[in-house]
Protein backbone atom coordinates (compact mmCIF):
# COMPACT_ATOMS: atom_id res chain seq x y z
CA UNK A 1 0.00 0.00 0.00
CA UNK A 2 3.19 2.62 0.92
CA UNK A 3 4.37 1.80 -2.25
CA UNK A 4 0.99 2.38 -4.32
CA UNK A 5 0.99 5.32 -2.13
CA UNK A 6 4.74 6.33 -3.24
CA UNK A 7 3.97 6.00 -6.95
CA UNK A 8 0.71 7.39 -6.95
CA UNK A 9 2.13 10.83 -5.73
CA UNK A 10 5.07 10.42 -7.82
CA UNK A 11 2.39 10.42 -10.33
CA UNK A 12 0.42 13.11 -9.22
CA UNK A 13 3.25 15.92 -8.38
CA UNK A 14 6.07 14.60 -11.38
CA UNK A 15 5.14 12.24 -13.81
CA UNK A 16 1.82 14.14 -15.19
CA UNK A 17 2.52 17.66 -14.80
CA UNK A 18 6.09 16.56 -16.24
CA UNK A 19 4.31 14.92 -18.96
CA UNK A 20 2.01 18.00 -19.50
CA UNK A 21 5.27 20.54 -19.71
CA UNK A 22 6.90 18.33 -21.68
CA UNK A 23 4.35 18.11 -24.76
CA UNK A 24 4.31 21.76 -24.57
CA UNK A 25 8.19 21.87 -24.22
CA UNK A 26 8.44 19.99 -27.03
CA UNK A 27 6.19 21.67 -29.49
CA UNK A 28 8.02 24.81 -28.69
CA UNK A 29 10.46 23.35 -29.62
CA UNK A 30 9.31 22.16 -33.02
CA UNK A 31 8.61 25.57 -34.40
CA UNK A 32 12.41 26.56 -33.27
CA UNK A 33 13.95 23.53 -35.12
CA UNK A 34 11.87 23.83 -37.95
CA UNK A 35 13.01 27.53 -38.42
CA UNK A 36 16.50 26.78 -37.76
CA UNK A 37 16.00 23.35 -39.72
CA UNK A 38 14.83 25.13 -42.94
CA UNK A 39 15.40 28.98 -42.65
CA UNK A 40 19.15 28.49 -41.15
CA UNK A 41 19.09 30.56 -37.88
CA UNK A 42 17.91 30.93 -34.51
CA UNK A 43 14.78 32.41 -34.09
CA UNK A 44 14.62 33.86 -30.74
CA UNK A 45 11.45 35.63 -31.27
CA UNK A 46 9.18 32.04 -31.01
CA UNK A 47 8.42 32.69 -27.44
CA UNK A 48 6.56 36.05 -27.75
CA UNK A 49 4.96 33.78 -31.54
CA UNK A 50 3.98 31.75 -28.82
CA UNK A 51 2.47 34.75 -26.96
CA UNK A 52 0.75 36.30 -29.93
CA UNK A 53 -0.88 33.56 -30.92
CA UNK A 54 -2.19 32.66 -27.57
CA UNK A 55 -3.15 36.55 -27.40
CA UNK A 56 -5.27 35.94 -30.30
CA UNK A 57 -6.72 32.76 -29.07
CA UNK A 58 -7.46 34.52 -25.78
CA UNK A 59 -9.12 37.16 -26.68
CA UNK A 60 -11.19 35.05 -29.23
CA UNK A 61 -12.69 33.25 -26.55
CA UNK A 62 -13.40 35.87 -23.86
CA UNK A 63 -15.71 36.64 -27.46
CA UNK A 64 -17.16 33.81 -27.76
CA UNK A 65 -17.71 33.50 -24.30
CA UNK A 66 -19.49 36.72 -24.27
CA UNK A 67 -21.76 35.14 -26.82
CA UNK A 68 -22.44 32.18 -24.49
CA UNK A 69 -20.84 29.88 -26.70
CA UNK A 70 -19.21 26.93 -25.30
CA UNK A 71 -17.84 23.43 -25.52
CA UNK A 72 -19.38 22.31 -22.42
CA UNK A 73 -17.06 20.30 -20.32
CA UNK A 74 -14.16 21.08 -22.58
CA UNK A 75 -12.27 24.66 -22.59
CA UNK A 76 -13.85 27.46 -25.34
CA UNK A 77 -10.69 27.92 -25.88
CA UNK A 78 -10.54 24.92 -28.51
CA UNK A 79 -12.75 26.78 -30.34
CA UNK A 80 -11.11 30.03 -30.88
CA UNK A 81 -7.78 28.05 -31.36
CA UNK A 82 -7.93 28.55 -35.43
CA UNK A 83 -8.32 31.72 -35.13
CA UNK A 84 -5.90 32.04 -32.98
CA UNK A 85 -3.47 29.91 -35.57
CA UNK A 86 -4.72 32.09 -38.83
CA UNK A 87 -3.65 35.07 -36.69
CA UNK A 88 -0.40 33.93 -35.67
CA UNK A 89 0.41 32.44 -39.43
CA UNK A 90 -0.83 35.73 -40.71
CA UNK A 91 1.63 37.74 -38.17
CA UNK A 92 4.34 35.29 -39.56
CA UNK A 93 4.30 35.78 -43.04
CA UNK A 94 3.78 39.33 -43.10
CA UNK A 95 7.15 39.47 -40.67
CA UNK A 96 8.81 37.41 -43.49
CA UNK A 97 7.72 39.82 -45.93
CA UNK A 98 8.43 42.89 -43.88
CA UNK A 99 11.80 42.00 -42.83
CA UNK A 100 13.30 38.17 -43.17
CA UNK A 101 13.12 38.61 -47.09
CA UNK A 102 15.10 41.43 -47.15
CA UNK A 103 17.86 39.48 -45.49
CA UNK A 104 17.27 36.00 -47.06
CA UNK A 105 17.83 38.53 -50.84
CA UNK A 106 21.30 39.47 -49.51
CA UNK A 107 22.39 35.81 -48.10
CA UNK A 108 23.13 37.20 -44.52
CA UNK A 109 24.26 34.65 -42.30
CA UNK A 110 22.45 32.99 -39.91
CA UNK A 111 23.77 35.14 -36.86
CA UNK A 112 22.95 37.93 -38.28
CA UNK A 113 19.22 36.59 -38.90
CA UNK A 114 19.38 35.29 -35.38
CA UNK A 115 20.48 38.90 -33.79
CA UNK A 116 17.17 40.35 -36.67
CA UNK A 117 14.68 37.86 -35.00
CA UNK A 118 16.23 39.18 -31.47
CA UNK A 119 14.20 42.75 -32.88
CA UNK A 120 11.01 40.67 -34.02
CA UNK A 121 11.07 39.48 -30.93
CA UNK A 122 11.05 42.83 -28.86
CA UNK A 123 8.27 44.23 -31.45
CA UNK A 124 5.93 41.64 -31.09
CA UNK A 125 6.78 41.71 -27.29
CA UNK A 126 5.73 45.30 -27.40
CA UNK A 127 2.75 44.15 -29.86
CA UNK A 128 1.46 41.84 -27.56
CA UNK A 129 1.63 43.89 -24.35
CA UNK A 130 0.28 46.85 -26.17
CA UNK A 131 -3.17 45.19 -27.15
CA UNK A 132 -3.42 42.52 -24.09
CA UNK A 133 -1.40 44.42 -21.12
CA UNK A 134 1.53 42.71 -19.29
CA UNK A 135 -1.00 41.28 -16.64
CA UNK A 136 -2.18 37.61 -16.05
CA UNK A 137 -5.38 36.97 -17.78
CA UNK A 138 -7.72 33.83 -17.54
CA UNK A 139 -9.36 32.56 -20.51
CA UNK A 140 -10.12 29.08 -18.91
CA UNK A 141 -13.48 27.48 -18.64
CA UNK A 142 -15.44 24.10 -18.29
CA UNK A 143 -14.74 21.19 -16.06
CA UNK A 144 -11.87 21.47 -14.33
CA UNK A 145 -10.65 18.41 -13.56
CA UNK A 146 -10.98 14.95 -15.24
CA UNK A 147 -10.12 13.17 -12.05
CA UNK A 148 -9.66 15.44 -8.88
CA UNK A 149 -7.57 14.42 -5.56
CA UNK A 150 -10.69 13.61 -3.33
CA UNK A 151 -12.78 11.89 -5.66
CA UNK A 152 -9.58 9.31 -6.46
CA UNK A 153 -9.11 9.21 -2.70
CA UNK A 154 -12.98 7.98 -2.16
CA UNK A 155 -12.59 5.37 -5.34
CA UNK A 156 -9.13 4.02 -4.35
CA UNK A 157 -9.40 4.14 -0.73
CA UNK A 158 -5.43 5.40 -0.71
CA UNK A 159 -3.99 8.27 1.30
CA UNK A 160 -2.62 9.75 -2.04
CA UNK A 161 -4.67 11.84 -4.11
CA UNK A 162 -4.34 11.97 -7.39
CA UNK A 163 -5.04 14.81 -9.74
CA UNK A 164 -5.64 15.32 -13.32
CA UNK A 165 -6.93 17.85 -14.83
CA UNK A 166 -8.72 18.93 -18.49
CA UNK A 167 -6.02 20.81 -19.37
CA UNK A 168 -3.10 18.37 -19.07
CA UNK A 169 -5.52 15.73 -20.51
CA UNK A 170 -6.12 18.40 -23.50
CA UNK A 171 -1.97 19.03 -24.11
CA UNK A 172 -1.06 15.26 -23.91
CA UNK A 173 -4.21 14.46 -26.17
CA UNK A 174 -3.74 16.89 -28.49
CA UNK A 175 0.17 17.44 -28.72
CA UNK A 176 0.25 13.48 -29.98
CA UNK A 177 -2.35 14.69 -32.41
CA UNK A 178 -0.22 17.60 -33.93
CA UNK A 179 2.88 15.44 -33.60
CA UNK A 180 1.81 12.74 -36.10
CA UNK A 181 -0.07 15.75 -38.14
CA UNK A 182 3.37 16.65 -38.53
CA UNK A 183 5.35 14.06 -39.20
CA UNK A 184 3.10 12.56 -42.19
CA UNK A 185 3.16 15.48 -43.28
CA UNK A 186 7.25 15.38 -43.25
CA UNK A 187 7.50 12.50 -44.15
CA UNK A 188 4.33 11.63 -46.57
CA UNK A 189 3.73 14.39 -48.14
CA UNK A 190 5.69 15.81 -51.43
CA UNK A 191 5.56 19.45 -49.72
CA UNK A 192 6.83 18.26 -46.32
CA UNK A 193 9.43 16.08 -48.61
CA UNK A 194 10.30 19.43 -49.93
CA UNK A 195 10.56 20.92 -46.92
CA UNK A 196 13.37 18.27 -45.71
CA UNK A 197 14.80 18.44 -49.35
CA UNK A 198 15.27 21.83 -48.51
CA UNK A 199 16.34 21.20 -45.40
CA UNK A 200 19.03 18.45 -46.16
CA UNK A 201 20.42 20.78 -49.73
CA UNK A 202 19.58 24.20 -50.05
CA UNK A 203 21.41 24.37 -53.79
CA UNK A 204 20.54 21.07 -55.11
CA UNK A 205 16.49 21.71 -53.63
CA UNK A 206 17.10 24.91 -55.43
CA UNK A 207 18.11 23.13 -58.62
CA UNK A 208 15.35 20.37 -58.53
CA UNK A 209 13.31 23.19 -59.12
CA UNK A 210 12.09 23.55 -56.02
CA UNK A 211 10.46 27.06 -55.48
CA UNK A 212 12.39 28.62 -52.21
CA UNK A 213 9.69 31.65 -51.59
CA UNK A 214 6.81 28.09 -51.49
CA UNK A 215 9.18 26.42 -49.30
CA UNK A 216 10.00 29.08 -46.55
CA UNK A 217 5.99 30.60 -46.56
CA UNK A 218 5.14 26.81 -45.80
CA UNK A 219 7.52 26.33 -42.84
CA UNK A 220 6.07 29.38 -41.36
CA UNK A 221 2.55 28.30 -41.61
CA UNK A 222 3.58 24.81 -39.99
CA UNK A 223 5.39 27.20 -37.36
CA UNK A 224 2.67 29.44 -37.08
CA UNK A 225 0.42 26.48 -36.24
CA UNK A 226 2.70 25.01 -33.79
CA UNK A 227 3.74 27.83 -31.65
CA UNK A 228 -0.23 28.76 -31.39
CA UNK A 229 -0.92 25.49 -30.09
CA UNK A 230 1.96 25.48 -27.50
CA UNK A 231 1.11 28.47 -26.72
CA UNK A 232 -2.39 28.11 -25.80
CA UNK A 233 -1.81 25.16 -24.21
CA UNK A 234 0.51 26.18 -22.06
CA UNK A 235 -1.65 29.30 -20.91
CA UNK A 236 -4.39 26.97 -20.30
CA UNK A 237 -2.41 24.56 -18.25
CA UNK A 238 -0.62 27.46 -16.10
CA UNK A 239 -1.80 30.94 -17.17
CA UNK A 240 -1.89 33.56 -20.04
CA UNK A 241 0.72 35.93 -18.98
CA UNK A 242 3.35 37.50 -21.82
CA UNK A 243 6.66 37.60 -19.67
CA UNK A 244 6.17 33.61 -19.24
CA UNK A 245 6.33 33.09 -23.19
CA UNK A 246 9.76 35.06 -22.90
CA UNK A 247 10.51 33.06 -20.27
CA UNK A 248 10.04 29.72 -21.94
CA UNK A 249 12.30 30.93 -24.65
CA UNK A 250 15.37 29.10 -22.69
CA UNK A 251 13.63 25.61 -22.32
CA UNK A 252 12.29 25.46 -25.51
CA UNK A 253 15.79 26.56 -26.65
CA UNK A 254 17.54 23.83 -25.08
CA UNK A 255 14.96 21.40 -25.63
CA UNK A 256 15.65 21.74 -29.30
CA UNK A 257 19.37 21.89 -28.74
CA UNK A 258 18.92 18.96 -26.67
CA UNK A 259 16.95 16.70 -29.18
CA UNK A 260 19.52 17.87 -31.93
CA UNK A 261 18.80 21.07 -34.03
CA UNK A 262 17.24 20.47 -36.99
CA UNK A 263 15.36 17.13 -36.11
CA UNK A 264 11.70 17.12 -35.18
CA UNK A 265 12.56 13.70 -33.40
CA UNK A 266 14.60 15.02 -31.27
CA UNK A 267 12.86 18.10 -30.89
CA UNK A 268 10.09 16.22 -28.70
CA UNK A 269 12.69 13.60 -26.95
CA UNK A 270 14.41 17.07 -25.94
CA UNK A 271 11.08 18.73 -24.64
CA UNK A 272 10.89 15.90 -22.32
CA UNK A 273 14.20 15.41 -20.87
CA UNK A 274 14.23 19.13 -20.22
CA UNK A 275 10.63 19.18 -18.82
CA UNK A 276 11.65 15.75 -16.89
CA UNK A 277 14.99 16.95 -15.54
CA UNK A 278 12.99 20.35 -14.13
CA UNK A 279 10.12 19.03 -12.82
CA UNK A 280 12.39 15.96 -10.60
CA UNK A 281 14.84 18.30 -9.42
CA UNK A 282 12.77 21.15 -8.25
CA UNK A 283 10.43 18.63 -6.44
CA UNK A 284 10.26 17.94 -2.53
CA UNK A 285 10.60 14.44 -2.48
CA UNK A 286 9.96 13.64 1.26
CA UNK A 287 6.38 12.10 0.64
CA UNK A 288 7.64 9.21 -1.76
CA UNK A 289 10.58 8.52 0.35
CA UNK A 290 8.37 9.20 3.48
CA UNK A 291 6.30 6.37 1.72
CA UNK A 292 9.32 4.04 0.15
CA UNK A 293 11.17 3.73 3.13
CA UNK A 294 11.01 2.85 6.98
CA UNK A 295 9.98 4.97 9.16
CA UNK A 296 13.52 4.97 10.81
CA UNK A 297 14.86 6.37 7.66
CA UNK A 298 12.04 8.81 6.54
CA UNK A 299 13.80 12.13 6.13
CA UNK A 300 13.25 15.12 7.88
CA UNK A 301 14.07 17.84 5.11
CA UNK A 302 12.08 18.50 1.98
CA UNK A 303 14.80 16.13 0.18
CA UNK A 304 14.43 18.68 -2.89
CA UNK A 305 17.63 19.16 -5.12
CA UNK A 306 17.14 22.49 -6.08
CA UNK A 307 14.08 25.67 -5.30
CA UNK A 308 11.78 26.17 -7.72
CA UNK A 309 12.74 29.72 -8.30
CA UNK A 310 16.00 27.87 -10.08
CA UNK A 311 14.14 25.76 -12.59
CA UNK A 312 15.74 27.68 -15.54
CA UNK A 313 19.23 26.64 -14.23
CA UNK A 314 18.30 23.26 -15.02
CA UNK A 315 17.67 23.88 -18.71
CA UNK A 316 20.90 26.15 -18.81
CA UNK A 317 22.91 23.47 -17.20
CA UNK A 318 21.60 20.65 -19.05
CA UNK A 319 21.86 22.69 -22.23
CA UNK A 320 25.79 23.53 -21.47
CA UNK A 321 26.32 19.94 -20.31
CA UNK A 322 25.03 18.79 -24.21
CA UNK A 323 26.90 21.60 -26.18
CA UNK A 324 30.12 20.68 -24.20
CA UNK A 325 29.73 16.79 -24.71
CA UNK A 326 27.61 16.29 -27.76
CA UNK A 327 27.31 19.51 -29.60
CA UNK A 328 24.72 18.07 -32.41
CA UNK A 329 22.40 16.85 -29.52
CA UNK A 330 20.77 13.17 -29.14
CA UNK A 331 19.58 12.75 -32.34
CA UNK A 332 22.90 14.24 -34.30
CA UNK A 333 20.84 17.56 -35.52
CA UNK A 334 23.52 20.32 -37.36
CA UNK A 335 25.73 21.78 -34.34
CA UNK A 336 25.44 25.05 -33.17
CA UNK B 1 21.59 27.06 -78.10
CA UNK B 2 23.59 28.94 -75.12
CA UNK B 3 25.58 32.04 -75.89
CA UNK B 4 27.57 33.93 -73.19
CA UNK B 5 29.17 37.04 -73.72
CA UNK B 6 31.78 39.00 -71.68
CA UNK B 7 30.81 37.16 -68.76
CA UNK B 8 32.72 39.50 -66.15
CA UNK B 9 32.42 37.89 -62.23
CA UNK B 10 34.12 39.22 -59.65
CA UNK B 11 34.75 38.80 -55.76
CA UNK B 12 35.55 41.56 -54.21
CA UNK B 13 38.61 41.95 -56.09
CA UNK B 14 38.97 38.97 -57.58
CA UNK B 15 38.54 38.45 -60.98
CA UNK B 16 36.65 34.55 -61.59
CA UNK B 17 35.45 35.14 -64.94
CA UNK B 18 37.32 38.06 -66.65
CA UNK B 19 35.90 38.29 -69.79
CA UNK B 20 34.55 35.02 -71.44
CA UNK B 21 32.58 34.68 -74.54
CA UNK B 22 31.89 31.19 -75.23
CA UNK B 23 28.88 29.49 -77.01
CA UNK B 24 27.30 26.34 -76.49
CA UNK B 25 26.05 24.32 -79.98
CA UNK B 26 22.60 22.58 -79.57
CA UNK B 27 23.04 18.79 -79.33
CA UNK B 28 26.53 18.83 -78.85
CA UNK B 29 28.61 17.12 -76.17
CA UNK B 30 30.67 20.18 -75.59
CA UNK B 31 34.05 20.01 -72.92
CA UNK B 32 35.53 22.68 -70.82
CA UNK B 33 38.90 22.25 -69.82
CA UNK B 34 41.25 24.57 -68.20
CA UNK B 35 43.60 24.46 -65.29
CA UNK B 36 42.17 24.77 -61.65
CA UNK B 37 40.96 28.23 -60.97
CA UNK B 38 40.62 28.93 -64.71
CA UNK B 39 36.72 30.00 -63.84
CA UNK B 40 35.29 27.10 -65.22
CA UNK B 41 32.84 26.29 -62.09
CA UNK B 42 32.25 30.02 -61.64
CA UNK B 43 31.21 30.07 -65.01
CA UNK B 44 28.92 26.63 -64.69
CA UNK B 45 27.51 28.63 -61.30
CA UNK B 46 26.72 32.19 -63.20
CA UNK B 47 25.20 30.19 -65.94
CA UNK B 48 23.17 27.83 -63.82
CA UNK B 49 21.83 30.94 -61.33
CA UNK B 50 23.96 30.44 -58.37
CA UNK B 51 25.81 33.95 -58.80
CA UNK B 52 24.76 36.85 -60.47
CA UNK B 53 27.20 38.23 -62.56
CA UNK B 54 29.19 41.57 -62.22
CA UNK B 55 28.30 42.12 -66.47
CA UNK B 56 28.06 40.97 -69.29
CA UNK B 57 24.69 38.54 -70.66
CA UNK B 58 23.79 34.78 -71.35
CA UNK B 59 21.42 33.92 -73.43
CA UNK B 60 19.64 30.57 -74.69
CA UNK B 61 18.30 29.96 -77.49
CA UNK B 62 17.84 33.75 -78.53
CA UNK B 63 15.81 34.35 -75.17
CA UNK B 64 17.77 36.52 -72.06
CA UNK B 65 18.34 33.64 -69.27
CA UNK B 66 20.83 36.31 -67.31
CA UNK B 67 20.48 35.93 -63.65
CA UNK B 68 17.62 34.00 -63.43
CA UNK B 69 17.11 32.00 -60.18
CA UNK B 70 18.23 28.24 -60.05
CA UNK B 71 14.71 26.89 -59.97
CA UNK B 72 13.47 29.18 -62.75
CA UNK B 73 16.39 27.68 -65.03
CA UNK B 74 15.23 24.17 -64.06
CA UNK B 75 11.76 24.70 -64.87
CA UNK B 76 13.44 25.91 -68.61
CA UNK B 77 15.49 22.83 -68.99
CA UNK B 78 19.16 24.29 -67.83
CA UNK B 79 20.45 21.57 -65.62
CA UNK B 80 23.63 20.91 -63.30
CA UNK B 81 25.16 18.82 -61.43
CA UNK B 82 27.96 19.68 -58.64
CA UNK B 83 31.66 19.34 -58.45
CA UNK B 84 31.37 17.48 -54.88
CA UNK B 85 27.99 15.32 -55.39
CA UNK B 86 25.37 16.28 -53.54
CA UNK B 87 22.25 14.51 -52.25
CA UNK B 88 19.46 14.54 -49.96
CA UNK B 89 21.30 12.50 -47.76
CA UNK B 90 18.26 11.70 -45.50
CA UNK B 91 15.81 10.25 -47.90
CA UNK B 92 16.38 7.11 -50.19
CA UNK B 93 18.23 7.23 -53.65
CA UNK B 94 14.16 6.56 -54.81
CA UNK B 95 12.78 9.52 -53.03
CA UNK B 96 16.12 11.59 -53.99
CA UNK B 97 14.89 11.31 -57.83
CA UNK B 98 11.44 11.52 -57.07
CA UNK B 99 12.30 15.13 -55.39
CA UNK B 100 12.85 16.38 -59.43
CA UNK B 101 11.30 17.93 -60.93
CA UNK B 102 10.36 20.61 -58.15
CA UNK B 103 6.63 22.03 -58.69
CA UNK B 104 4.56 19.19 -58.71
CA UNK B 105 0.87 19.65 -57.84
CA UNK B 106 1.77 18.01 -54.09
CA UNK B 107 3.64 21.12 -53.41
CA UNK B 108 0.63 23.13 -52.74
CA UNK B 109 -1.13 22.67 -49.65
CA UNK B 110 -4.49 22.60 -50.95
CA UNK B 111 -3.88 20.02 -52.78
CA UNK B 112 -2.05 18.32 -49.93
CA UNK B 113 -5.38 18.04 -48.06
CA UNK B 114 -7.87 17.86 -51.38
CA UNK B 115 -6.19 16.58 -54.14
CA UNK B 116 -4.62 13.52 -52.99
CA UNK B 117 -5.94 11.41 -56.11
CA UNK B 118 -4.31 13.70 -58.57
CA UNK B 119 -0.79 13.40 -56.11
CA UNK B 120 -0.88 10.00 -56.02
CA UNK B 121 -1.26 9.34 -59.61
CA UNK B 122 1.82 11.64 -60.19
CA UNK B 123 3.82 9.49 -57.35
CA UNK B 124 2.96 6.96 -59.49
CA UNK B 125 4.38 7.67 -62.59
CA UNK B 126 7.11 9.52 -61.11
CA UNK B 127 7.64 6.33 -58.89
CA UNK B 128 8.08 4.07 -62.33
CA UNK B 129 10.28 6.68 -63.73
CA UNK B 130 12.86 7.15 -61.04
CA UNK B 131 13.07 3.23 -61.13
CA UNK B 132 13.73 2.84 -64.62
CA UNK B 133 16.23 5.81 -64.64
CA UNK B 134 18.38 3.68 -61.26
CA UNK B 135 18.13 0.81 -63.49
CA UNK B 136 19.75 2.43 -66.43
CA UNK B 137 22.41 3.91 -64.52
CA UNK B 138 22.61 0.47 -63.25
CA UNK B 139 22.47 1.05 -59.81
CA UNK B 140 18.42 -0.14 -59.10
CA UNK B 141 19.45 -2.25 -56.21
CA UNK B 142 20.13 0.75 -54.09
CA UNK B 143 16.75 1.99 -54.83
CA UNK B 144 15.68 2.08 -50.82
CA UNK B 145 19.46 2.75 -49.63
CA UNK B 146 19.58 6.43 -48.01
CA UNK B 147 21.41 8.39 -50.39
CA UNK B 148 23.90 9.59 -47.52
CA UNK B 149 25.35 6.16 -47.70
CA UNK B 150 25.96 5.19 -50.71
CA UNK B 151 29.56 5.65 -52.69
CA UNK B 152 31.18 8.95 -54.17
CA UNK B 153 31.01 7.26 -57.43
CA UNK B 154 27.36 6.03 -56.98
CA UNK B 155 26.25 9.48 -56.16
CA UNK B 156 28.11 11.05 -59.54
CA UNK B 157 25.26 8.67 -60.92
CA UNK B 158 22.48 9.68 -59.04
CA UNK B 159 23.42 12.99 -59.76
CA UNK B 160 23.26 11.98 -63.54
CA UNK B 161 19.90 10.16 -62.67
CA UNK B 162 18.43 13.34 -61.44
CA UNK B 163 18.82 15.35 -64.88
CA UNK B 164 17.32 11.83 -66.49
CA UNK B 165 13.89 12.69 -64.43
CA UNK B 166 12.71 15.91 -66.84
CA UNK B 167 13.34 16.94 -70.33
CA UNK B 168 16.30 18.49 -69.81
CA UNK B 169 17.28 20.75 -72.63
CA UNK B 170 21.32 21.19 -71.53
CA UNK B 171 23.13 19.81 -68.84
CA UNK B 172 26.11 20.93 -67.12
CA UNK B 173 28.07 18.60 -65.82
CA UNK B 174 30.92 19.69 -62.85
CA UNK B 175 33.37 16.90 -62.95
CA UNK B 176 31.65 13.88 -62.99
CA UNK B 177 34.24 11.97 -63.29
CA UNK B 178 36.39 13.07 -60.79
CA UNK B 179 37.34 10.22 -57.73
CA UNK B 180 35.20 7.96 -59.51
CA UNK B 181 37.21 4.38 -60.72
CA UNK B 182 37.61 3.26 -64.46
CA UNK B 183 34.31 1.23 -64.80
CA UNK B 184 31.91 3.52 -63.11
CA UNK B 185 33.73 6.72 -65.49
CA UNK B 186 32.46 4.37 -68.66
CA UNK B 187 28.86 3.54 -67.16
CA UNK B 188 28.88 7.58 -66.75
CA UNK B 189 30.25 8.04 -69.80
CA UNK B 190 27.81 5.58 -72.02
CA UNK B 191 24.85 7.21 -69.86
CA UNK B 192 25.59 10.42 -71.07
CA UNK B 193 26.42 9.16 -75.31
CA UNK B 194 23.11 7.80 -74.89
CA UNK B 195 21.02 10.33 -73.60
CA UNK B 196 22.80 12.49 -76.15
CA UNK B 197 22.07 10.47 -78.70
CA UNK B 198 18.66 9.06 -77.67
CA UNK B 199 16.68 11.86 -75.94
CA UNK B 200 18.84 14.77 -77.65
CA UNK B 201 20.62 16.41 -74.50
CA UNK B 202 23.24 18.87 -74.78
CA UNK B 203 25.70 18.39 -72.60
CA UNK B 204 29.11 20.96 -71.18
CA UNK B 205 31.02 18.55 -69.08
CA UNK B 206 34.60 20.54 -67.53
CA UNK B 207 36.31 17.18 -66.83
CA UNK B 208 40.01 17.04 -66.32
CA UNK B 209 40.33 13.56 -67.52
CA UNK B 210 41.50 13.57 -71.29
CA UNK B 211 40.70 10.39 -72.40
CA UNK B 212 37.31 10.96 -70.79
CA UNK B 213 37.13 14.08 -72.74
CA UNK B 214 38.56 12.61 -76.00
CA UNK B 215 35.80 10.07 -76.14
CA UNK B 216 32.86 12.19 -75.27
CA UNK B 217 33.21 15.64 -76.17
CA UNK B 218 33.48 17.59 -79.32
CA UNK B 219 34.07 20.76 -79.40
CA UNK B 220 36.29 21.25 -76.68
CA UNK B 221 37.11 24.59 -75.35
CA UNK B 222 39.83 25.60 -73.02
CA UNK B 223 39.38 28.15 -70.36
CA UNK B 224 42.66 29.88 -68.60
CA UNK B 225 42.32 32.93 -65.97
CA UNK B 226 38.75 33.89 -66.16
CA UNK B 227 38.80 33.87 -70.31
CA UNK B 228 38.09 31.32 -73.07
CA UNK B 229 42.10 30.46 -74.57
CA UNK B 230 40.60 28.40 -77.49
CA UNK B 231 38.19 26.26 -79.02
CA UNK B 232 38.04 23.72 -81.45
CA UNK B 233 38.52 19.95 -81.79
CA UNK B 234 40.57 18.53 -79.17
CA UNK B 235 43.26 17.62 -81.10
CA UNK B 236 43.28 21.27 -82.51
CA UNK B 237 43.29 21.94 -78.72
CA UNK B 238 45.85 19.89 -78.21
CA UNK B 239 47.95 21.53 -80.73
CA UNK B 240 47.61 25.22 -79.25
CA UNK B 241 50.60 26.79 -78.12
CA UNK B 242 48.62 28.93 -75.55
CA UNK B 243 46.46 25.85 -74.27
CA UNK B 244 49.70 23.51 -73.84
CA UNK B 245 51.39 26.37 -71.91
CA UNK B 246 48.76 27.18 -69.85
CA UNK B 247 47.28 23.47 -69.11
CA UNK B 248 48.98 20.86 -70.98
CA UNK B 249 51.86 21.57 -69.42
CA UNK B 250 55.08 20.71 -71.80
CA UNK B 251 55.36 17.48 -70.32
CA UNK B 252 52.01 16.06 -72.24
CA UNK B 253 53.25 17.34 -75.35
CA UNK B 254 56.86 15.21 -74.85
CA UNK B 255 54.52 12.59 -74.36
CA UNK B 256 52.56 12.79 -77.43
CA UNK B 257 56.17 13.09 -79.27
CA UNK B 258 56.92 9.85 -77.50
CA UNK B 259 54.14 8.34 -79.08
CA UNK B 260 54.44 9.87 -82.27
Amino acid sequence: MDLLNAFVSLANYVLIPGIAYGSQLALGALGVTLVYGILRFSNFAHGDTMAFGAMITVLMTWWLQSLGVSLGPLPTALLALPFGIAGCILLLLATDRAVYHFYREKKAKPVILAIVSLGVMFIMNGIVRFIIGPDDQRFLDGERFLISAGDFKKMTGLEEGLAIKTTQVITVITAIIVVSLLFWFLNRTRSGKSMRAYSDNEDLALLSGINPERVVMLTWVIVGALATVAGVLYGLDKSFKPFTYFQLLLPIFASAIVGGLGSPVGAIAGGFVIAFSEVTITYAWKKVLGYMMPDSLAPDGLVQLLSTDYKFAVSFAILLIVLLFKPTGLFKGQSV
Amino acid sequence: MIVVEDLHKHFGGFHAVDGASLSFAEGAITGLIGPNGAGKTTLFNVIAGVHKPTSGRVTMAGEDITGLPPHDLFHKGVLRTFQVAHEFHSMSCRENLMMVPGGQSGERLWNTWFGRKRIAEEERALRAKADEVLDFLTIGHLADQKAGQISGGQKKLLELGRTMMVDARIVFLDEVGAGVNRTLLNVIGDAIIRLNKERGYTFVVIEHDMDFIARLCDPVICMAEGRVLAAGTLDQIKANEQVIEAYLGTGLKNREKVGA
